[in-house]
């Protein structure tokens, strides 16, 4: 085997005194699709945010492309993050600006002046997401998931080599889950983007994952294949899968 | 040990006003840093800037016209009141302008801009912060203080100067209205005695000042914004405490730069 493209080794990380990342380690490789499961408020969204450098670990390191960026300032993370891109959990479309203006934003910020060219790629970009139509609204004017599509045009538009996903088919219908499901996929086979994929659904993580990890109490608890995670009798893991409370009394 | 625990946590509370104090100073100057330092380098956003000075110094216009030109009038009819007993009259244009332009102009317009912008820009910075708007900026590789703070400052450092300018005139204008057309001040000596008393000295000092404001509010409101925390609870209490400490700040600091212009530009030494 290769390489990995990302490597985190014994990530820590504490907020308001809780001990939130234990010591993961994980590695990511080239063209994969990842998903990472966990409960809510188990810090999977915390960890990707480490991965892309808004926030910086206790201890530990993330290695990218053979480099340890937990360690670079903002200026250095920048050509790091033009590799990595992110969708955030609930889109953080800049709501100054249209739909339009939106997802030119990073062709602009990274020099394309010519308008055509900039139509023409937002035009792609939204019809990937189903968004055609819409390109003069402004985000309040926006549902949950109609901002999350629009993020993840953004996201796309010039493709990076590692899309972060949080929480992609949050609130979003099934039918609308399933087209990103498939763009996700679609971005995987087509562009060959290694994806990293935070989420709480199943239906999607079976479908998407290359292999899955479970995140529990900090840790890497479980990393395998789909199949492997269908068949394992570990009662953590079959709790978590089969959406039962356990021993958890609310 | 009881009777000494009251001590103590007043002892606690001063370290951790004192800490805060130095760690917001702190913030502020790497913040001052960072901006001068991408304005250096060229990372200027013109399209950006000139929307800022739009916002900022059109934007203020009507506000800093109406605080000068009302301060100019009542401040002419007060001194009017009190020198006319003295058969003075006459001296009310020179000691109206040069308090305009040394004191009054600079610090009534900094402190009506702070309200309306530095306020503005606190509230808008901070809900993007808590909306992870510019954590979304951070991701797509674009630094936040070349894309919000450089044209914000550029803005504020070509806006300032002028409004307090026109701040000064049109509290000079008003003060004529009101010394010669209401009080019946004699227009001549009120116009000669003004302009011999009123040197480009004044007007460098006031321009001065106004740069000077113009960067304790862009910065400190920035800094409010970037730091927000706990959603729309924590975007208004950064507001609240962007405008106050942009006022104190201006208040503090025009004593400063008057006592340390003054030795450059000394009053009454003409």
């Amino acid at each position: 085997m290769s390489a990995p493209l990302l490597e985190v080794r014994d990530l820590v990380q504490k907020i308001g005194g809780q001990e939130i990342l234990r010591g993961v380690s994980i590695e990511v490789q080239n063209g994969e699709t990842l998903v990472l499961l966990g409960k809510s408020g188990g810090g999977k969204s915390v960890f990707l945010r480490h991965l892309i450098g808004l926030m910086h670990p206790i201890s530990g390191s993330i290695i990218f492309e053979g480099r340890e960026i937990t360690s670079l300032s903002e200026r250095e993370m920048e050509p790091v993050r033009r590799k990595i891109g992110m969708l955030f959990q609930d889109g953080a479309l800049f709501d100054s600006m249209d739909v339009f203006d939106n997802v030119a934003f990073p062709l602009r910020e990274r020099g394309e002046k010519s308008p055509s060219v900039v139509s023409e790629k937002v035009a792609q970009a939204l019809t990937m997401v189903n968004m055609t139509g819409h390109e003069h609204k402004m985000p309040v004017n926006l549902s949950g998931g109609m901002r999350k599509r629009v993020a993840l045009a953004r996201a796309i538009i010039s493709p990076p080599d590692v899309i972060l996903y949080d929480e992609p088919t949050a609130g979003l219908d099934p039918i609308v889950s399933d087209s990103i499901n498939r763009l996700i996929r679609h971005l995987q086979r087509q562009l060959h983007v290694t994806s990293l994929v935070v989420t709480h659904d199943m239906v999607s993580c079976y479908h998407i994952a290359d292999r899955v990890a479970l995140l529990n109490e900090g840790r890497i608890y479980f990393l395998g294949t789909p199949a492997e995670l269908r068949e394992t009798k570990d009662p953590v893991i079959r709790d978590f899968v089969d959406g039962r409370s356990g021993e958890t009394v609310y | 040990m009881i009777e000494g625990r009251p001590i103590l946590n007043l002892f606690g509370l001063l370290v951790r006003v004192w800490t805060d104090l130095m760690a917001s100073l702190g913030q502020l100057a790497i913040l001052a840093g960072e901006t001068f330092s991408s304005i250096a380098c060229g990372r200027i956003r013109v399209r950006l800037t000139l929307q800022q000075i739009a916002e900022i110094g059109f934007g203020s216009q009507v506000v800093v016209i109406v605080t000068g030109a009302f301060t100019g009038a009542v401040f002419t009819a007060q001194a009017y009141f009190q020198f006319a007993s003295l058969n003075m009259e006459t001296a009310v244009g020179p000691v109206v302008t040069l308090s305009m332009f040394r004191e009054l102009g600079p610090v009534l317009a900094g402190l009506m801009v702070a309200g309306r912008v530095g306020a503005a820009m606190t509230a808008e910075i901070g809900t993007m912060k808590v909306t992870q708007q510019i954590d979304a900026l951070r991701a797509l590789a674009v630094n936040p203080v070349d894309y919000l703070v450089v044209p914000r400052a550029l803005a504020m450092f070509i806006s300032m100067p002028l409004l307090v300018v026109e701040c000064v005139g049109f509290g000079i204008l008003a003060s004529y209205y009101v010394g010669v057309e209401v009080l019946n001040i004699n227009g001549v000596y009120f116009l000669a005695n003004m302009t011999k008393f009123t040197e480009g000295s004044d007007i460098m000092m006031s321009l001065m000042k106004g740069f000077v404001f113009a960067g304790i509010i862009v910065f400190i409101s920035c800094r409010e914004g970037l730091h927000a925390k706990d959603g729309a609870v924590g975007v208004g209490r950064a507001t609240t405490a962007s405008v106050v400490t942009c006022s104190l700040a201006i208040l503090i600091a025009n004593f400063f730069l008057t006592m340390a212009l003054n030795i450059i530009f000394p009053a009454g030494q003409r």
